[in-house]
């Protein structure tokens, strides 16, 4: 296990960023769960081994900073503070989801919390943020966009126009690649020409860029920080790479038989949660005590996420035809 | 043509996925300058020298076993780069290649509209008829699993419009197959459309022979023929693909009342069998189009037109059509079940027209 960076001087900071992670692995355990019992539909695209990106991210980010995301996009959209209930109620498409059940596990959205929605084109995602930067820039206002995005998404051409778009424009846009070393089951060394460091194109577009662990939440989190002081002097977009695994499958339809199970176990060691316990415990921000308590929360909040979900009702028949048109 | 009585069971019944990877596996046999592309179509992207093939086969496992079969070069894993491999395709095409590429869901069109409307579209036509693109895209399409806006479409009346590609739409695992080998083997851009809801499906169902079954010997459905499914004198049901399956349904149900509906398998959207269809309605005076496409500038009201146009006289009741409504189509299983054409909404449709 690789040691966690410096830490961060402050108990109850620890606390939330563990806190954080945990209840991100726990609504989607449940919400994997509740799929298979056939509550939720559709795609389901898990985070988990993954959490210590939106965990980090979040934690810096300002309340007036744009998120955008793609289908994978549970966790980011928990990390921004949208309620685990609302958003369970949504995977289960009743009515009081986040888009009243109109958009599912894939699209997630939030304007009261700038989580400016997640997007199921591979890549679509772009371009949008590029375009939320051009409003506040327009506005002059203070704000940055946060734009997630997987390795594979850097193979389709959406994304080299919005790093162009985004550098030529000096836009506040900081792009966030999360390199989970797979796309669908393509090993990215062998879909990107560049091989499986993939920040090394940014260079192309001066887009300054930094690759960190993804699986220290601290990492991300210092990374972030850095980014948006210099995304907020002015100067153009910044390019961070963090990198990370998922655990699970693409989505719960996958066999995953493209890779080695001794793969995921070197990751499970770097288990982002787990390592930062460790952490925790030796330099003594949380106590065994602690950590139960929190667990216990996170759990509490999770099942009355899945109650509401369940007791929520289904959306009203007409609105099938709400919302076509503004 | 009518093939629904034609086959005899000599074994048992293969899906509809196994229909087109059939096909696809007999067609590369037959020709080498047929090849496969598209993202995990065969899986890990070419890492078989790590041990890894064949670790997908297609998202919906339509090329499954090609990988092993005929090797990485032959059924190629490509980035998620749709604009870039299916304008590749397009190129390699023009050489006399016959790629055969997926794009996984036809939502994704948009990623690389401008290869398939601009380039294949109409290449054979403003270079003079100097080149030949025979190229075939699969595409899946269709909701039913709940998987939202961006992944249910249908989108078939969108390629349609563009003079220079040819659209079929199996409705099962017979059509499937033949089809599939034409594409294959016709000389123009040929799309594909495979329904979800038809993926796991062995026989059409409900077509009238139990003993019907897809033959293992290789044959071709031929592009721009529709097919009478069903016979029947009172009215004339119109389906494409998964639709073809709902319509045969209703004329069961219709058949205990005493109606004798006709049902045309549409299959070919671009060419359209235009002689089939108005005999058809000529023959019944009534007709019912279904499609699950969105309802405005439709296959569905390209045929209302049609029929208007060209057998007006012949109608006794106003051509209609059971679409969706105009809307995206909704994650909630709740909503996405009232969006849909369904049987009963065919059966009222039908007793509209009759009444
Ligand atoms: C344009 C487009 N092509 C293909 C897909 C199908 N698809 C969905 S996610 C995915 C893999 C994306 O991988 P990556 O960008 O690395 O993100 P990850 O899923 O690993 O988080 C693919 C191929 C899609 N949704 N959109
Ligand atoms: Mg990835």
């Amino acid at each position: 296990m690789k040691v966690l960076s410096k830490p961060v001087a402050d108990k109850s900071k620890y606390m939330d960023l563990l806190r954080q992670m945990m209840l991100i692995r726990r609504f989607e355990e449940k919400a994997s769960e509740m799929y298979m019992r056939g509550k939720i539909g559709g795609f389901l695209h898990l985070y988990i081994g993954e959490e210590a990106i939106a965990t980090g991210v979040m934690s810096v980010l300002g309340p007036d900073d744009y998120v955008v995301s793609h289908y994978r996009e549970h966790g980011h959209a928990l990390a921004r503070g949208m309620d685990p209930k609302v958003i369970m109620a949504e995977l289960f498409g009743k009515a009081t989801g986040s888009s009243g059940g109109k958009g599912g596990s894939m699209h997630l959205f939030d304007a009261s919390r700038n989580f400016m929605g997640g997007y199921a084109i591979v890549g679509g995602q772009l371009p949008i943020a590029v375009g939320l930067a051009l409003a506040a820039k327009y506005r002059r206002e203070d704000r940055t966009v946060l734009c997630f995005f997987g390795d594979g998404a850097v193979n389709e051409g959406e994304f080299h126009e919005s790093m162009n778009l985004a550098s030529v424009w000096q836009l506040p846009v900081i792009f966030m690649l999360e390199n989970n070393l797979y796309g669908m089951g393509s090993y990215v060394e062998r879909t990107h020409a560049g091989g499986k460091d993939i920040y090394h194109v940014a260079d192309a577009y001066k887009i300054p860029a930094a690759q960190v662990d993804g699986m220290d939440v601290l990492a991300v989190r210092e990374a972030t920080e850095e980014a948006l002081k210099r995304v907020r002097t002015g100067s153009g977009p910044v390019f961070i790479e963090a990198m990370t695994y998922r655990f699970r499958g693409h989505s719960m339809a996958d066999p995953v038989a493209y890779r080695e199970s001794s793969e995921l176990d070197q990751w499970r060691k770097e288990d982002p949660i787990e390592k930062f316990k460790v952490v925790a415990l030796r330099e003594e921000f949380v106590t065994d005590d602690e950590l139960q308590g929190i667990e216990a929360g996170v759990q509490a909040t999770v099942e009355a996420a899945i109650r509401f979900a369940e007791e929520s009702p289904e959306p009203e028949l007409d609105t099938l035809h709400d919302n076509v048109y503004a | 043509m009518t093939i629904a009585s034609s086959q005899k069971a000599e074994r048992g019944n293969i899906s509809f996925v196994q229909s087109i990877n059939e096909a696809l596996r007999q067609e590369m046999e037959r020709d080498p300058s047929v090849i496969v592309m598209g993202e995990d179509v065969s899986g890990a992207a070419g890492r078989k020298d790590q041990g890894f093939e064949d670790a997908w086969g297609g998202v919906f496992r339509l090329t499954k076993g090609l990988g092993p079969r005929f090797g990485p070069e032959r059924v190629r894993d490509t980035p998620i780069s749709e604009a870039g491999f299916i304008g590749a395709a397009v190129g390699a095409a023009a050489t006399g290649l016959r790629p055969v590429v997926e794009l996984m869901f036809v939502g994704f069109y948009g990623v690389c509209a401008d290869q398939i409307t601009n380039n294949a579209a109409k290449m054979h036509y403003m270079f003079g008829g100097k080149v030949k693109l025979p190229l075939t895209i699969i595409t899946n399409t269709g909701i039913g699993a709940g998987a939202a806006a961006q992944h249910s479409e249908t989108l078939y009346s969108i390629f349609t419009h563009f003079p220079g590609l040819k659209c079929v739409v199996p409705s099962d695992a017979y059509t499937a197959k033949g089809l599939m080998a034409a594409a294959i083997r016709d000389d123009d851009p040929v799309i594909i459309f495979l329904h979800k809801l038809l993926l796991g499906r062995t026989r059409a169902g409900l077509r009238q022979s139990e003993e019907y079954v897809v033959p293992e010997e290789p044959y071709i459905v031929p592009i721009g023929k529709a097919n009478i499914a069903r016979e029947g004198s009172d009215i004339t049901l119109i389906g494409i693909g998964y639709t073809t399956v709902l319509c045969l349904q209703a004329a069961q149900e219709l058949e205990k009342e005493g109606i004798d509906a006709e049902v045309v398998d549409l299959l070919s959207l671009s060419p359209m069998d235009e002689e089939t269809v108005l005999s058809s309605v000529k023959k019944t005076r009534r007709v019912v189009i279904t499609d699950e496409d969105y309802p405005r500038c439709s296959v569905a009201s390209d045929l209302s037109a049609l029929v208007a146009e060209e057998a007006f006289d012949y109608l006794d009741a106003p051509p209609k059509r059971v679409t969706p409504p105009h809307t995206p189509i909704p994650y909630s299983l709740a909503l996405e079940r009232l969006y849909p054409p369904t049987k009963e909404k065919i059966l009222a449709a039908v007793k509209s027209v009759l009444e």
